[in-house]
C-alpha cells in the first residue's frame, strides 16, 4: 500500500476517534475544548521544526520556518495554559 | 543524541494517545485538568522526538521561534481577560493557519531544491495552503468582529454567493495548475485568492452568530494541520488533525442545531439585523405595554422564594456582572433559596462562553445547568432573573411560525411564576426578534446595566431584604 494510503486509513480511523470522544465533552467545557484543541492544532510546530531545521534549507526557507515556529509556539504555550487557566477556575461547591 | 526514524514514529504513537485522552479528560470537569497536563506532555514528546530526529540538523532559527513563541503565547494566555476569551481563540486560530501556510511553503522550497516534487506532493501542499489561508484571514476577520475593530453587523452585498463560488473555483483550478506544470506563480496566485476567500467567506457573518463561526474556524485550522500531515507524511500531524477538526466540526453541529439553522444557513445567511415585522402576536402585545419593576420588586420575590433561576447571556459578559451574581447566590443561599444557573448552548460569543464566566467568579459548576436539564424546572421555579440574554428566552420561537426564530430550542422562561429580566433598553436582541416573554403579565423588566442591577440587588438583600 503506498504511503499516501496509509495516511488517509489513519486520517479515516482517526475521525471516527474524534467524533467518539468529543460527543462525550461535557457543553460546560466546551471554551476549554475550543481552548485546547487550539493547542494541540499548534502541533504543525512539528512541520514547522522540520521546515526550519532541514538540512537542505535555503536562507528564505529557514526564514519562513522561523515565523512558523514562532506562530505554532504560540498556540501552544498559549493554548495550554489558557486552557489550565480556565479549567483552575471550574471548582465544585465546598472545595474553597 | 540522535533518534532513529522508528523510535521517532513510536513516540508520535505516543504523543497521539495522550493527545486522546486529553479531549477524554473533558468529559468532566473533575478530570480536565489532568486532560490538560496530558496534552501538554503529548506536545513535548511530539516536539522533543522531532527535535531529536535526524531530519532537523540546526538550531538556531529554531530556538529563536520557540523562545519568542514561548514569552509571546504566556504573555497572551496569562493577561487576557475571560471575557475576552473569543477573540483569543480567534487570534490563535489564525496563528495555525498561517503557520500551516508557511509549514507548506516551507516544504516546497526545500522539496524543489532536493528535486522531490511530485503531483501528489504538490496537491497536498496546495490543500494545505489553501484551508490554511482560509482560517488565517477567515479568523482575522473573526477576531476584528468581536473585539470591535469592525463592525459585528452582518455585511451582505450583491452578488457574494457568486463572488465565493467564483473564487472558490478559481483556486482549485490553480491549484490543478500548480500540481501539474510546477508554475510558481499559480501556486504564489492560488495562496493569495484563498486569503481573500477567507475574508469573503467570513465577513458576512454576524456577531450573533459568533459561535458557530469560533467553531468552524476550530475545524478548519484542524484539517489545515491534517493537510500539513499528508504534505509530510506524518501521520501525527494526521492524527491531531483529525480530532481538532472533528472536535469543531461537533461545535459547529451542536450550534447550528441550538439555533434550529444549518451550517449552510449560518454561512451563507448573513443573519440578524433586518428584522422581520409581521402582524404577529409581539403587535398586539406590544399595545399592551411593558411592565418596569425596582430592584426592591425582584427581591421581594426572590428573598423568599424556593428556587430562582438566573438565566445569564451575552450581556452579563458584556457588563463583567458575573461576581455580583455570585454575591446575590450567597446571599439567597444563606436565606435558604435554591439559586440555579440555565444556559443556552449559544449564549454568549463561543460555545461555553458562559460557563467560563461563571465559574471566573467562583460560582460552582454543580449549580449551572444545560438547556435540556433545567428546562422542566422552570413550571416550578419562583423566580427566573434573565441577565442580558434575549432570543434564546422568546417564546415566541414556540408559539409563533412567523417568527424568524420559530423552531429554535429556548429556556422555558416563560413558565417560571415571576420573571424578572435586567435589561439596558428596549433594543430587540441580535435576531432583531421583538421578544414576547416581555409582555407576559408574569415578567417584568428592570432597566439598567446588569452588573449595577446586581449590585443594587446585593445592596438590598444586606440591607436586611425588602
Amino acid at each position: 500500500m503506498p504511503d499516501t494510503l496509509v495516511a488517509l486509513y489513519v486520517f479515516v480511523l482517526a475521525c471516527f476517534i474524534g467524533y467518539f470522544v468529543i460527543w462525550g465533552v461535557t457543553p460546560a467545557l466546551h471554551t476549554p475544548l475550543v481552548a485546547l484543541t487550539n493547542a494541540i492544532s499548534g502541533i504543525v510546530i512539528v512541520g514547522a521544526l522540520l521546515v526550519a531545521g532541514a538540512e537542505s534549507a535555503g536562507t528564505a526557507a529557514e526564514i519562513i520556518g522561523f515565523f512558523a515556529v514562532l506562530l505554532a509556539s504560540i498556540n501552544v504555550f498559549g493554548g495550554f495554559l489558557v486552557t489550565n487557566r480556565m479549567l483552575a477556575m471550574f471548582k465544585k461547591k465546598d472545595k474553597k | 543524541m540522535e533518534i532513529s526514524a522508528n523510535t521517532q514514529a513510536l513516540v508520535y504513537l505516543v504523543s497521539a494517545i495522550l493527545f486522546i485522552f486529553a479531549l477524554k479528560g473533558l468529559t468532566h470537569p473533575s478530570t480536565a485538568r489532568r486532560g490538560n497536563y496530558y496534552g501538554m506532555a503529548g506536545m513535548a514528546l511530539a516536539v522533543g522526538a522531532t527535535l531529536l530526529g535526524n531530519e532537523v540538523q540546526s538550531y538556531g532559527f529554531i530556538i529563536a521561534g520557540v523562545v519568542a513563541g514561548a514569552v509571546i503565547g504566556t504573555l497572551l494566555a496569562s493577561r487576557v481577560q475571560m471575557t475576552a476569551m473569543p477573540q483569543l481563540v480567534a487570534a490563535l486560530h489564525s496563528f495555525v493557519g498561517m503557520a500551516a501556510v508557511l509549514v507548506a511553503l516551507g516544504t516546497y522550497m526545500n522539496k524543489a531544491q532536493a528535486g522531490l516534487l511530485n503531483p501528489v506532493l504538490m496537491g497536498e501542499l496546495s490543500a494545505g495552503i489553501v484551508i490554511g489561508a482560509i482560517t488565517f484571514s477567515g479568523s482575522v476577520i473573526a477576531f476584528g468582529k468581536l473585539q470591535g475593530l469592525i463592525s459585528g453587523a452582518p455585511v451582505v452585498f450583491k452578488g457574494q454567493h457568486m463572488l465565493n463560488a467564483g473564487l472558490a473555483v478559481a483556486t482549485i483550478a490553480l491549484a490543478i495548475v500548480f500540481g501539474l506544470t510546477e508554475n510558481v506563480w499559480a501556486l504564489v496566485l492560488m495562496t493569495l485568492l484563498a486569503f481573500v476567500l477567507g475574508f469573503t467567506l467570513i465577513i458576512p457573518i454576524g456577531g450573533a452568530d459568533m459561535p458557530v463561526i469560533i467553531s468552524m474556524l476550530n475545524s478548519y485550522s484542524g484539517w489545515a494541520a491534517a493537510a500539513t500531515g499528508f504534505t509530510l507524511e506524518n501521520n501525527l500531524l494526521i492524527i491531531v488533525g483529525a480530532l481538532v477538526g472533528f472536535s469543531g466540526a461537533i461545535l459547529s453541529f451542536i450550534m447550528c442545531r441550538a439555533m434550529n439553522r444549518s451550517i449552510i444557513n449560518v454561512v451563507f445567511g448573513g443573519f440578524g439585523g433586518a428584522s422581520e415585522a409581521g402582524p404577529s402576536a409581539v403587535a398586539q402585545a406590544a399595545e399592551k405595554g411593558v411592565k418596569a419593576a425596582s430592584v426592591e420588586d425582584a427581591i421581594y420575590w426572590m428573598e423568599d422564594a424556593n428556587r430562582v433561576i438566573v438565566i445569564p447571556g451575552y450581556g452579563m459578559a458584556v457588563a463583567q456582572a458575573q461576581h455580583a451574581l455570585k454575591e446575590l447566590l450567597e446571599l439567597l443561599e444563606a436565606r435558604g433559596v435554591e439559586v440555579k444557573f440555565a444556559i443556552h448552548p449559544v449564549a454568549g460569543r463561543m460555545p461555553g462562553h458562559m460557563n467560563v464566566l461563571l465559574a471566573e467568579a467562583d460560582i460552582p459548576y454543580d449549580h449551572v445547568f444545560e438547556m435540556d436539564e433545567i428546562n422542566p424546572e422552570f413550571a416550578t421555579t419562583d423566580v427566573a432573573l434573565v441577565v442580558g440574554a434575549n432570543d434564546v428566552t422568546n417564546p415566541a420561537a414556540k408559539t409563533d411560525p412567523s417568527s424568524p426564530i420559530y423552531g429554535m430550542p429556548i429556556l422555558d422562561v416563560a413558565k417560571a411564576h415571576n420573571v424578572y429580566v435586567i435589561k439596558r433598553s428596549m433594543r430587540p436582541g441580535y435576531s432583531g426578534v421583538e421578544n414576547l416573554l416581555y409582555y407576559q403579565d408574569n415578567c417584568s423588566l428592570i432597566f439598567g446595566d446588569a452588573k449595577d442591577v446586581c449590585e443594587g440587588m446585593v445592596t438590598v438583600l444586606k440591607g436586611g431584604g425588602h
